[in-house]
């Protein structure tokens, strides 16, 4: 246990980062050891937004769990619920209708580009630029919309259900769509000459906090963190789930491993989701948006794997039934807690400055760590 | 038409009756009564107005609406931040240098004030025309940083500490290349005395008159004092992502408040400084020998031309914080020794041969 005031026995200063501090985004709490501006040591504390949600949703049933996720990594609620449905959907053996499969990858692209865009800013944010936060609010506020009239709901979705989606889209749906697509791509450009482009934020990123594929491989980074450093670890493209065999998309995919080429893999990557999007939203199949299903589920003994590739990166969920009403067991597999392991090796050696980039780049989202 | 706007007339009359009425040491007296009310009564508008204004801008940029409920389009807004603040608590956290705790944020505030002295505010309009303004201003403006660093250090908190220690590392780097652009005016117009500088530039400003050497002096000035003021993209003394609050992490209510003010008004005074020494100051746009042309600026009231030029520099100033990601502390330091201070240095030099061979227009 680090002594929480003071220094150590080599004179170098012990700060605490959090709870509440502006650059964690929530109440990590990082015991940090400095050396004059120099981070020598970063000791993440977890703990302060723990609230069981694996135990909890033990006694769940199998309809009420996932929407249990939906708090965990709360930017990226829609594809983290996707990913219980279609664990339960092992279970039962349910064959998703194609309308319902197509409205889910829309809604999660939709959710994946919201994430990127709240994380732009609040990357920018980090390194001390205050305006991008506003234009990325901008358009994420338009996504927030399309997920209001559709789901009922702006942040928590809870729009999957086990064989498909809760209600149909809503009839603006397309069009409301259709002008965030317009507008986004009017905007992008922009995002890049306010922030990419900047010599201050490329001085502040570029050779910042590099993670080798090495190490990315072996603290189990995963999403654009773990693909900035090399890693081929596209749960779309590894592991091809709902209809993402057959759409068309490039996983992107960094060299350097440092903070500007995280930054460029997520820039990348809303490009992508744009791409997913255009080449559904006017391809939306009739029929039902979902499957039919008993009142009561009961999934059989067994035990079931399901992973997405949400916002962070990969989610996993294990579920164990025993064929009662609510699951025995489930287990998260959280991309954040694997990308924070790796943020110790990554900051060791830089500036304080530094250590928010990077914090940034990382794109870490408290409750998905401590579920 | 002019003379209406003139101060000096209003100056003159006053300091008339004082001296008629009363002894000349009482005369002094209230004459430096009237000074100091005036210069506070300036502090708190002018912090008003700033600190209405930065919030403006950066919604402008944010597209955002910025503050518009309390008053006529939010007019009001500041006012009634300052009369919440006036009314809060002045706390004193324990473990606190308790004497130096509170004294960091009034010596803060003094030496912004002071600074006040040699502005010339209009034609003849000055507080105090010393014959080594430009000297007292790069002096007194380094007292700031005394503040910073008591207030940093008396906190007893390791976020005020490391705030103060980057802010001294940075404002006494940065004081060099401001200090140098400063002396390529004074040696364009080989004196000290900002009356003596306003008047050099009646037939244009140094801007224009200098060719590209003060050009460059100007740019490395605005850079060198954004740097001072510890605004972003230089606000390492904050970096409130970094650091929460930098040195002034526990102060609050009116203590906070003063070095708030302070910050503004240091603020408004380099930009004046930076117009009076490269803009002209009040004089207004003159060029050359177009006497036509010269009469009909001559209209425009001398205040109205300094404070025009003044709040443009800020209004650059605002638009450099709302914009540019913060620096390192190790790029901010190389960004002032490696480029700054070498490019000022050959331009002084430039600067200095310009003024002997007289190319300067």
């Amino acid at each position: 246990m680090v002594e929480e005031i003071g220094t150590t026995d080599k004179g170098e200063l012990i700060i605490n980062v959090g709870p509440q501090h502006p650059a964690t985004h929530g109440v990590l709490h990082l015991v940090i050891t400095l050396d004059g501006e120099t981070v020598r040591k970063v000791e993440p504390h977890l703990g302060y937004i723990h609230r069981s949600i694996e135990k909890m949703s033990e006694s769940l049933s199998y309809r009420q769990f996932i929407y249990a996720t939906s708090r965990m990594d709360y930017l990226s609620a829609h594809i983290n619920n996707h990913a219980c449905a279609m664990a339960v959907e092992k279970g039962l053996q349910l064959e998703v209708p194609e309308r319902a499969q197509v409205i889910r990858v829309l809604m999660g692209e939709l959710t994946r580009i919201a994430s990127h865009v709240l994380w732009w800013g609040a990357m920018a944010m980090d390194i001390g630029a205050f305006t991008p936060f506003f234009h990325a609010f901008r358009e994420r506020e338009m996504i927030n919309d399309i997920m209001e009239e559709s789901c009922g709901a702006r942040l928590t979705m809870n729009y999957m259900v086990p064989g498909g989606v809760m209600y149909d889209i809503h009839p603006n749906f397309h069009r409301r769509v259709k002008e965030f697509i317009a507008q986004f791509k009017r905007k992008l450009p922009e995002y890049d000459e306010l922030v990419t482009g900047n010599t201050i934020f490329r001085a502040r990123t570029r050779g910042v906090g590099v993670l080798s594929k090495e190490d990315a491989i072996s603290y189990g980074c995963s999403g654009p963190t773990g693909r900035a450093s090399g890693v081929d670890c596209d749960i779309r493209k590894v592991q091809p789930y709902g209809i993402y065999d057959r759409l068309d998309f490039r996983q992107i995919i960094g060299k350097e491993g440092d903070t500007y080429s995280r930054y460029l893999v997520r820039m990348q990557e809303m490009r992508q989701s744009l791409h997913i999007i255009e080449q559904l939203i006017d391809n939306i199949p009739e029929g039902d948006f979902q499957a039919k299903t008993k009142a009561v589920l009961k999934v059989p003994k067994g035990e079931y794997y399901s992973r997405v590739e949400t916002a962070r990166g990969d989610f996993g969920v294990y579920l164990v039934s025993e064929g009662g009403l609510t699951p025995y067991r489930i287990k998260y597999r959280s991309p954040g807690f694997s990308n924070l392991s790796a943020l110790d090796h990554t900051v060791r050696g830089q500036k304080i400055g530094d250590l928010v980039a990077i914090m940034g780049s990382f794109d870490l989202v408290i409750p998905d760590i401590d579920r | 038409m002019q003379h209406m706007w003139n101060f000096a007339q209003l100056t003159d009359l006053i300091h008339g009756w004082l001296y008629e009425t009363f002894p000349p040491a009482w005369a002094l007296a209230f004459e430096m009564i009237i000074v100091g009310i005036a210069v506070i009564g300036l502090f708190a508008g002018l912090g008003l107005v700033l600190v209405l204004m930065e919030r403006k801008v950066s919604a402008f940029m944010q597209i955002r609406l910025g503050p518009n409920r309390v008053g006529p389009k939010g007019l009001m807004q500041s006012l009634a931040d300052t009369l919440k603040l006036l009314v809060k608590e002045g706390m004193t956290p324990d473990g606190v240098d308790r004497f130096l705790f509170n004294l960091a944020p009034f010596i803060a505030m003094i030496a912004a004030m002071l600074l006040m002295a040699p502005i010339a505010f209009a034609k003849d309009f000055q507080i105090w025309d010393l014959n080594i303004g430009v000297l007292y201003v790069t002096a007194i403006s380094s007292l700031n940083v005394i503040a910073i660093l008591m207030a940093g250090w008396s906190s007893n908190n390791k976020y005020s500490l490391l705030g103060a220690m980057r802010s001294g590392a940075q404002i006494v780097s940065y004081e060099l290349s401001a200090g140098l652009s400063i002396l390529t005016v004074v040696v364009l117009t080989g004196s000290l005395q900002i009356s003596d500088i306003v008047t050099a530039q009646s037939n244009g400003w140094w801007i224009f008159k200098g060719h590209i050497p003060v050009l460059i002096a100007f740019v490395i000035y605005m850079i060198a004092v954004t740097a001072e003021t510890n605004r972003a993209p230089f606000d390492m003394a904050e970096a409130e992502s970094e650091l929460t609050g930098g040195f002034h992490t526990e102060y609050s209510g009116m203590k906070f408040a003063l070095f708030f003010l302070a910050e503004y008004i240091n603020v408004f005074i380099v930009c004046a400084i930076g117009a009076t020494l490269f803009l002209g100051g009040w004089m207004p746009l003159h060029i050359g020998e177009w006497t036509a042309f010269n009469g009909i600026m001559d209209w425009i009231p001398s205040s109205v031309w300094f404070f025009g030029k003044t709040f443009f520099l800020i209004f650059l100033m605002m638009w450099f914080r709302w914009t540019f990601p913060r620096l390192r502390i190790d790029q901010l330091l190389n960004l002032e020794w490696r480029y700054l201070l070498p490019i000022g240095m050959v331009n002084i030099l430039l600067v200095t041969v310009i003024a002997i061979l007289k190319w300067h227009f």
